[in-house]
């Protein structure tokens, strides 16, 4: 490559001057945007004292909480004494009434929890050995407290008189003088299809169709399929049944808020775009009244249709359909007003209707985008009902952040979301597949 | 009428009216199937949600409008007396009157009315989490445009995590940050800011999808590596409508933060919330009227800046 020469590069700046020397403006405009960002993010950090926040989050809560979305745990108190051993579960414990679980061995006064391959705990009315891997810890049960033998491994803790020994994921062990609690964590959901309550609780997939197909009723007013139907419907920590019937409020939510909006939005942007409707002030009025709609937030009109009906599903569809009025007509009349007029034209010189001019000039052009317009709003606005039903307009929304409010039901909360999701992702496939039959058919 | 043309026309040309006959009856009999099906999924849905309702639509109707009457205040000055926090001549000893209670005093006697305060934190959330958004969306839009990244399984991964990221309920991520953080605007900002990587990442691909690749592939032949083509050939062509798209979010933002807010997280939702479930009127009217005004002057300006950058087009709604 040729080497410039002075001259040639002073001409090429001569000839070039908006590149080599552009307008402070111009070269300094990305580094002032970007000053002008960071200042804005300081000036939030002090606004919202995030430093602060983020500093005194209970972070060790995240990994406790998300793990309680894919496991579930099992408590059973052990009481070594001299004259026996017992093993006990809380009443209403996922293993039902009489529990006997695999994990936990009771041999005379000796009990043995396992808690994976190499790690268990060994319990007498003496002592307490855990065993991980190669480590063990010897832990004395005094009457004053826990007495650990030996250095802490590091998966120990000791506090005044207990002494915790975690094993990771499966579970932890507190011994306390006189007892022991532990906490046996497993992956998965806990009793999803039947609670302990129900006659197939505990049955493998076969049992429970030959039970349904050929077995005696259980309960002689109903068949065991209605049966088993109704315990899953009616299971009392999942409660399918309530679940469901939320998550189709929602649904039914956002299907019908759209579906009137457009239609109540497609005769008004008629006469709100003004190639159609040549008068000033029925567009303008039209207009603000969309605006108007718009502007009152969805959040503004589910408050207020809470009042007028009650908290329910009635509420949020009346909030979207009055915010998505706006929306849309705001939309349909934009669309209108861009229109080709060439076909209006040809329609009218061959001397139709007005009513027919606007079938056939208009409806045919915009008539693919209205309808993509509104799947789209529909499916965004099934995620917008879950938000309002939480204020109480009904549907899943409400359930939602009560199951997360008690921060012990983050189990169920995994089942809404994947519910929720999984309606999104099917909304979203059928309201793109549409699309793209329409703005083919629209094209073409 | 058909009649008495297929007299007049020949024997292929019968066929083909009775084909074409064919043709339309079933598609009216579609259209009338269709049609109907709606007709009963919207008289099922409206039965059903009005079943599950607290009130009876019909019951409830004629009380629709006895909340804005409630609404309706005591003279023409009350409203503004709650907007800025002025005392007021009805104040009787409880909050409904107690306007200047909630002042925020900046320095000295200097004080920032309690609503206007609270707009602000909202709009702060909103703008923070626009921001937060943008500025992931940004770093991750451009992995899954298929115009840059030739692996499918880069794109695969980064397309579903965006997916993810949009789809996931808001209400939950706030709930789940509320859990850690307690109460308060920072799991509002992470949950709409979540929700925005997910949808500006979304638009942003596919404008980066449809950027013209002559500036590319003259980069690419002087030897510029990935990031520097993505720098200097892409970036500086999509920056206008990517501007664009964040704007557009900017207002859907504003409302989600109040609505975020409205649940929990703080802001002007949350004292709106309370001020209609107290029956404090005046109030709830003042934060109403501001709640109106941010708004619509959050559109305008949008609006103005979107047409500065990228002119009449790329208006449509996205996200």
């Amino acid at each position: 490559m040729n080497a410039m020469t002075a001259d040639a590069i002073a001409d090429f700046e001569l000839r070039h001057p908006a590149v080599f020397n552009p307008p402070f403006w111009r070269r300094f405009m990305p580094l002032v945007i970007a000053a002008g960002i960071v200042l804005y993010v300081f000036y939030c950090w002090w606004f919202f004292s995030i430093g602060t926040v983020l500093a005194s989050g209970q972070w060790q809560r995240a990994e406790l909480y998300a793990r309680d979305w894919v496991s579930y745990a099992i408590r059973t108190t052990v009481r070594p004494t001299p004259t026996g051993t017992t093993v006990s579960y809380p009443r209403f414990s996922e293993l039902g009434d009489n529990p006997n679980p695999s994990w936990v061995v009771k041999d005379g006064n000796n009990v043995t929890i396992a808690f994976g391959p190499d790690k268990k705990l060994d319990i007498n009315d003496q002592r307490v050995i855990a065993t991980r891997g190669s480590e063990s810890l010897t832990v004395l049960l005094a009457t004053d407290g826990a007495k650990p033998q030996g250095p802490l491994p590091d998966w120990a803790t000791l506090k005044e008189d207990q002494v915790t020994v975690t094993f990771g994921f499966a579970g932890q062990a507190d011994i306390i003088p006189q007892r022991v609690v532990v906490s046996r964590r497993f992956l998965g959901w806990a009793n999803f299809v039947f609670d302990t309550a129900s006659p197939f609780w505990g049955k493998s997939f076969g049992e429970v169709t030959s039970m349904i197909v050929s077995g005696d009723r259980i309960k002689p007013e109903m068949s065991n399929a209605a049966l088993a139907f109704d315990n899953i419907w009616f299971n009392s920590s999942w409660q399918h049944g309530d679940v469901w019937t939320k998550l189709l409020q929602t649904i039914v939510m956002a299907f019908m808020g759209t579906l009137m909006a457009s239609l109540v939005a497609f005769p008004l942007a008629f006469m709100a775009a003004r190639n159609i409707t040549p008068n000033f002030f029925a567009n303008q009025i039209t207009k603000r009244f969309f605006d108007f709609l718009r502007s009152v937030d969805m959040l503004i009109w589910a408050l207020f249709f809470t009042r007028a009906f009650g908290p329910g599903p009635l509420a949020g569809i009346s909030a979207i359909f009055f915010t998505d009025t706006g929306t849309l007509g705001k939309v349909y009349s934009e669309t209108l007003e861009n229109i080709d007029d060439k076909q209006r034209e040809g329609v009218k010189s061959v001397g139709a209707s007005p009513a027919n001019v606007q079938r056939y000039g208009v409806m045919p052009q915009v008539l693919p985008v209205f309808a993509s317009q509104a799947l789209y709003f529909w499916e965004s606005n099934t995620r917008s009902a879950t938000i309002i039903g939480a204020m109480g307009a009904g549907g899943i929304g409400l359930k939602l952040w009560e199951a997360m409010r008690t921060n012990t039901n983050w189990h169920n909360v995994a089942y809404m979301v994947v519910l929720i999701l999984a309606v999104i992702f099917i909304f979203d496939g059928i309201s793109n597949a549409l699309r793209s039959r329409l703005a083919g058919k629209s094209h073409h | 009428m058909s009649k008495t043309a297929s007299a007049e026309l020949s024997p292929d040309g019968i066929q083909i009216e009775r084909h074409w006959q064919e043709l339309a009856g079933r598609r009216r009999a579609y259209s009338w199937i269709i049609a109907i099906g709606l007709l009963v999924t919207i008289a099922g849905s409206l039965w059903f949600a009005n079943e599950s309702n607290a009130g009876k639509f019909f019951d409830r109707l004629p009380h629709l409008f006895d909340f804005a009457g409630d609404l309706i205040p005591r003279d023409g000055w009350e409203v503004w007396r709650a907007m800025f926090d002025l005392p007021s001549p009805y104040f009787d000893g409880s909050l409904k009157y107690d306007y200047p209670e909630g002042r925020v005093y900046l320095f000295g006697g200097f004080y920032m009315p309690e609503y206007f305060y609270k707009m602000l934190e909202t709009l702060n959330i909103a703008i923070l989490a626009t921001l937060v958004g943008f500025i992931f969306g940004f770093m991750i839009c451009f992995l899954a445009a298929k115009n840059l990244v030739k692996n499918r399984f880069i794109r695969f991964a980064a397309r579903r995590y965006m997916e993810i990221l949009r789809a996931f309920p808001e209400i939950v991520i706030a709930g789940f940050f509320a859990a850690i953080l307690s109460l308060g605007p920072i799991p509002a900002m992470f949950a709409v800011g979540i929700h925005t990587i997910g949808a500006l990442g979304k638009l942003f691909f596919e404008v980066v999808e449809n950027a013209d690749m002559k500036a590319d592939e003259g980069l690419r032949a002087v030897g510029a590596n990935w990031i520097e083509r993505v720098g200097f050939g892409i970036v500086p062509q999509v920056m206008p409508n990517f501007m664009s798209y964040a704007l557009l979010r900017l207002e859907i933002n504003v409302r989600a933060s109040t609505i975020i807010g409205a649940v929990g997280g703080g802001g002007i939702g949350e004292e709106l919330r309370l001020s209609i479930g107290r029956g404090h009127q005046a109030k709830t009217l003042a934060i109403i009227l501001l709640l109106f005004i941010t708004i619509i002057a959050v559109d305008q300006f949008s609006a103005w800046l979107r047409r500065r950058l990228v002119g009449e087009q790329a208006f449509a709604f996205g996200g």
